[in-house]
């Protein structure tokens, strides 16, 4: 056996050299040496790590000393502010991050320090080095894996960390990959020993995170720090995502047309969705999922409303072996059936390759010097941690004798979980299965300045750092990356799941540094486009249903803001007031479920009222404002990538402010209209900004259709229930019906007199310049539906029939008539149009949905059994 | 010997599939003493896609993509085998089992590197510390391989009751395990399990049996559908058969199609619908000796 495998018995952690810390009152050297020392006085170097700030003499690195003498100069109360600043971007920007197995750990707020960690320039040179000969070597490796396996065969690899490993997708074998990468992201976590060396943790190979959390804090920092970033001449990150760009364009089977990038997510339940998200806005790729992509004649399609288009390159965020239930995983929901095939056939082409998590495995990690020696002809430049594979004999008896010393890990992504388990049961399996498992020496982590209760503390910190392959064989690395800080000033592992916080990485230059965007082509001729009608039917239906909850939400505040305003138990001293057609449209609606049925609430006044506050906050309650607004914040984030991010704020807004918890607070009547008014402002945000920001293209489309069925649902269900009430023609149950309807200023300035059931019920059901009444949604939907895509065929389609026949129903309708029926309301033929348009809408609702939705459910077939 | 084979596979949708994509593995294998003289594969409706290539372990793979709507989907392969009579080979002869699980043991040697990559665990087998105990009942001390292999096979046979209604072809090891019943499937599974289990390489083998007619000798069971078995690899000898749920050991009454490290890289024929909904598969399979 050849020394490929040889295990090192390198220490990583070689004797600590530093002097112990002594109390911050060296010479600093800085002239406004009060201050720093104010924001340094708690600053206490850890006697057993290497510090990033402060040398062993306890001065400041030169890299970081004009960082903190700007720092310095702002004062504690100057960086509090800003960090209060740091924390307003990241909520606006709905920055978050999602927690696996926390009902409430959605979208968790993206912690952010406002220090940024600095790296020297000379220092990064050589890390920059060492991951770009790191990731040309990892992808010579999963080149030859997944090809002609020269490496086992010479036994410069052990075949059983390919053979035995279930990321070796041998589907993927002898696919050919476009330039020979199969790793055209990568990215590598680094920590840094006592003694000041880097070493690599764990490589990331999969799907390799981060990049965009990375950019995001640079847009927070930079913001906040604005005077320093300046002054740093701080390196830009623009560059590194324009390289990125030209990377996946150039992989383009088709390269005389415009190809179409997407970037493949496994939804929104990812721990990373937002920042998919992100990315996928900022390089202006479409972000979509397994079922939005359908493969014919073994190319990969887009489905849109429009039709198929057709997919060139995707960048994908599920794991490859989730990739094609038909040829991997056979139990995956986020793929794409038959992908590897049109992948094998060269039609599109994924990055990373698939299969390309091979190589994540830290069981590599002992054979890579030897296998850098071999296929690069040098030493491997950047160490990684010490690890040794229980695969071979020499090294499971290091594991075996210094079990209380190493981490043991799995050797591979298993079901196995080891983290509980007994020294001697995990020993015996370790006997049993050796090729399961590794051990790693205890990492060490570099700690650096972190701004916590007004003052600066070291804590522990790493960096991932990304490389994008620059598609000539070579590597470009971001200049800066993600750095990550542990909790605690003692934690081991850094993690954003167990609640870590996390730092911009500034590489400083001694010159300006070239600023770059990604938006402005130099030079190139822009083709012009203003269609926007790709939207693909998944987001169609988002969108449509967007539009109908946000609705919902504005008529049931509307609701039940007249209702409470009516229901002051002081004002109407007990007496029911008459509002009864409002709290039936709120029973059929759901907000105040069976309430007809319950007459013993009709007399208590107190209960009443309580029962109402339940339709607004109660969580639990289907269908009260405040389970719409959950899921209107759910559907926004659904559509994230499509809408802008005030529309965003503003859903998140009307959310919290809802969901703010007041526990045992007694909560008014006046309190509770105080909140409704501003969740109808809200509203009212978002509709006018969906109105004037948004282009006319199919989103907008669906969007408003969804208002609009919604809106003359809810209105014909109120005019309805007023038709059947007792007190039809009383005067002040119209003029609730006209509050609800925002109609009351309106109907004033017509007629001047008390209100009628003719005059109501012409300006909300047939007055087709009211922006409130039926016939005018109908005719909206009319619009609509004319530039909708046609459907197969020239028959008219369901949902344009349901429409027709409600518009000349209501067309046909007179008011001079209204005017002239007899008291008998409900038998009118008033209340025949009503209901037939009622009946109408849901019907209208499930064509639209047969047309435009169906996102046509996969199922597989047997697997035929044996017998 | 020299069979005709006709395998019908239908299904009948209950709600109309407009696109699907299928892998099968129907072709007959080559193989030392099996040759392939004849094979056709029938697919109605018309596939717009279809593709034969050689997969990872060797077998031929068809892969195709139906893109009409349609409720049904019928595939007919007929093919001509011939399959030469093995010799028997003398199991007690053979190297002490340690020996050849010896040679698995990193650092392993290029010669054997092909049957290496089934000694490992695969998505339905795991090794444990049970099925090697298990299995240990007949790999005492110094036991000739294939000799063990045998009475293996027996213990399976014998341990196990042969029943359809127990499992399905998502069953989970560990519930046959459990149940002590399945069929050949589950059995072949078990069977490489436990050489696993002890260190040894072994691989799953799809293909049919021959049907006997019922006078005189007991009907062999796993008539008239797909059958499969485990093969055990034997340095010098090479890959050898053994059939648990018949407790044979296959000499020119097995017909190979396809091999893999368990079900999942042989399943004769497997598809994602588009649509579909529930779905019946009729499967027939018509083995005829010609003489």
């Amino acid at each position: 056996m050849s020394d490929a495998g040889d295990i090192k018995g390198r220490r990583n952690q070689p004797p600590m050299t530093q002097s112990q810390s002594q109390s911050a009152t060296g010479d600093t050297g800085f002239a406004k040496k009060a201050k720093l020392e104010s924001l340094l006085s708690g600053y206490q170097r850890a006697a057993d790590a290497f510090d990033e700030l402060l040398a062993a003499d306890n001065k400041v690195l030169p890299h970081y000393a004009m960082l903190m003498g700007e720092l310095e100069s702002f004062g504690p109360t100057e960086l509090s502010r800003r960090t209060d600043a740091c924390q307003r971007f990241v909520h606006e920007h709905g920055i978050t991050y999602n927690v696996y197995g926390d009902p409430r750990g959605m979208e968790r707020p993206w912690q952010l320090d406002p220090v940024p960690f600095v790296i020297a320039p000379e220092e990064w040179h050589a890390l920059e080095t060492g991951l770009i000969q790191r990731a040309t070597l990892l992808n010579q490796i999963l080149a030859d894996c997944y090809g002609a396996q020269e490496l086992i065969r010479s036994r410069w690899l052990s075949p059983a960390l390919v053979f035995g490993q279930p990321d070796f997708l041998r589907p993927c074998h002898g696919i050919h990959v476009p330039g020979d990468t199969c790793l055209h992201f990568y990215a590598a976590d680094l920590s840094r020993s006592p003694d000041g060396r880097w070493w690599v943790v764990s490589d990331r190979t999969q799907i390799p995170t981060g990049a965009g959390y990375a950019l995001a804090n640079r847009l927070v920092t930079s913001r906040i720090l604005p005077e320093p970033f300046r002054d740093n001449h701080v390196h830009r990150l623009a560059g590194f995502f324009l390289a990125v760009k030209n990377s996946l364009a150039r992989l383009s089977p088709r390269q005389a047309e415009r190809a179409r990038i997407v970037m493949l997510t496994p939804g929104p339940h990812n721990e990373t969705y937002f920042e998919q998200a992100y990315l996928a806005r900022y390089l202006g790729y479409m972000l979509v999922e397994g079922q939005d992509l359908t493969v014919r004649d073994n190319h990969v399609f887009l489905k849109t409303l429009s039709g198929l288009e057709r997919v060139d390159v995707i960048l994908r965020r599920v794991d490859d072996d989730f990739c094609d239930p038909l040829e991997l995983r056979n139990d995956s929901i986020l793929g794409v059936p038959g992908l590897v095939e049109a992948v094998r056939a060269g039609n599109v082409v994924m990055a990373n390759a698939l299969g390309s998590g091979l190589v994540q495995s830290p069981a590599f990690m002992s054979f890579l010097p030897g296998l850098c020696r071999h296929l690069l002809g040098e030493e491997l430049k950047l160490p990684s941690v010490a690890t040794w594979w229980c695969g071979q004999k020499a090294a499971r008896e290091h594991v075996l004798k210094n079990l209380d010393r190493l981490v043991v890990k799995p050797a591979f992504r298993t079901h196995l979980n080891i983290a509980d388990a007994e020294r001697d049961e995990l020993r015996k399996r370790i006997e049993f299965d050796p090729d399961l498992f590794v051990a790693q020496e205890r990492v060490g982590h570099s700690t650096a300045p972190v701004w916590q209760k007004d003052t600066l503390t070291p804590q522990p910190v790493s960096l991932r750092a990304f490389l994008v392959a620059d598609g000539k064989g070579g590597y470009c690395v971001m200049p800066g990356g993600l750095a990550r800080v542990s909790p605690d000033s003692g934690g081991k592992f850094i993690s954003m799941q167990t609640g870590g916080s996390s730092k911009d990485t500034w590489i400083p230059s001694a010159t300006p540094v070239e600023e770059l965007t990604l938006l402005h082509g130099s030079g190139q001729n822009v083709e012009l486009r203003r269609t926007g009608n790709n939207l693909p039917s998944r987001l169609a239906d988002n969108f449509f249903w967007l539009g109908r909850y946000s609705e919902r939400a504005d008529a049931t505040s509307r609701l039940l803001r007249s209702a409470l305003l009516r229901f002051n138990p002081e004002r109407t001293g007990g007496a029911l007031p008459l509002l009864s057609p409002l709290l039936q449209t709120l029973e059929m609606q759901g907000q105040l479920p069976g309430i007809s049925k319950k007459p013993e609430l009709w007399s208590n006044a107190e209960v009443f009222e309580a029962e109402l506050l339940a339709a607004i906050f109660n969580p639990e309650r289907e269908g009260g404002l405040r389970q719409t607004a959950a899921h209107l914040q759910r559907l926004a984030m659904l559509v994230r990538d499509r809408t802008s991010n005030d529309m965003w704020r503003v859903l998140s807004q009307i959310d919290d402010r809802l969901a703010t918890p007041r526990p045992k607070q007694v909560m008014l009547a006046g309190d509770a209209v105080g909140i409704l008014n501003q969740t109808l402002l809200g509203l009212a945000a978002f509709h006018g900004l969906a109105r004037e920001n948004m282009t006319r293209a199919q989103a907008w489309r669906f969007l408003d259709m969804g208002l609009r069925i919604e809106r003359a649902l809810y209105l014909g269900t109120l005019l309805d229930a007023t038709l059947h009430s007792p007190d039809a023609e009383n005067p002040s149950l119209l003029e609730a019906v006209l509050e609800v309807v925002d109609c009351s200023i309106t109907f004033r300035s017509r007629y001047n007199l008390l209100p009628t059931v003719p005059a109501v019920f012409d300006l909300v059901l047939l007055d087709d310049k009211n922006p409130r009444s039926i016939l005018f949604q109908i005719k909206q939907l009319v619009k609509h539906f004319d530039k909708l895509p046609k459907e197969r065929g020239d028959t008219a389609s369901p949902g344009k029939t349901i429409l027709a026949n409600s518009l000349a129903r209501l067309e046909r309708s007179d008011a001079r008539e209204l005017a002239s029926a007899s008291n008998n309301w409900r038998e009118s033929e008033l209340a025949a149009t009503i209901r037939d348009t009622l009946s109408a809408l849901p019907q209208l609702s499930d064509a639209i949905a047969a047309s435009y939705f169906a996102h046509s459910a996969i199922s597989r077939t047997g697997r035929e059994g044996m017998r | 010997m020299n069979y005709h084979i006709t395998h019908r596979t239908l299904y009948d949708y209950a709600a109309p599939v407009s696109v699907s994509h299928h892998v099968a593995r129907l072709e007959p294998r080559v193989s030392g003493a099996q040759t392939c003289d004849r094979f056709s594969l029938q697919i109605f409706p018309e596939p717009a896609l279809r593709k034969t290539r050689t997969d990872y372990f060797g077998n031929q793979l068809c892969f195709f993509a139906i893109q009409e709507i349609h409720s049904k989907l019928e595939i007919i392969t007929s093919s001509c085998v011939t399959v030469s009579p093995k010799t028997s080979s003398a199991n007690e002869s053979t190297a002490p089992w340690e020996t050849v699980a010896g040679m698995f043991r990193d650092p392993v040697s290029p010669e054997v590197i092909e049957p290496y990559q089934f000694v490992f665990d695969s998505p339905h087998i795991r090794a444990s510390l049970e099925l090697a105990e298990y299995a240990r009942e007949s790999f005492a001390a110094d036991t000739p391989l294939l000799a063990g292999a045998r009475d293996l096979t027996r213990r399976i046979f014998e341990d196990f009751k042969f029943d359809p209604r127990a499992t399905n072809v998502a069953t989970p090891l560990e519930e046959v395990w459990e149940k002590r019943r399945g069929v050949c499937q589950d059995f072949a599974h078990l069977g490489i399990a436990c050489l696993r289990s002890l260190g040894l390489p072994a691989r799953y083998v799809s293909g049919y049996l021959r049907t006997r007619p019922p006078e005189g000798k007991p009907r062999l069971v796993g008539v008239d559908a797909s059958h499969a078995w485990l093969s055990a690899f034997c340095p010098g000898t090479g890959w050898v058969d053994f059939d648990p749920t018949n407790n044979v050991q296959p000499a020119e009454e097995h017909i190979i199609v396809a091999y893999g490290r368990d079900y999942g890289d042989v399943s004769p024929v497997a598809g994602i619908l588009t649509g579909g909904g529930a779905h019946e598969v009729k499967v027939s399979v018509d083995v005829e000796p010609l003489e």
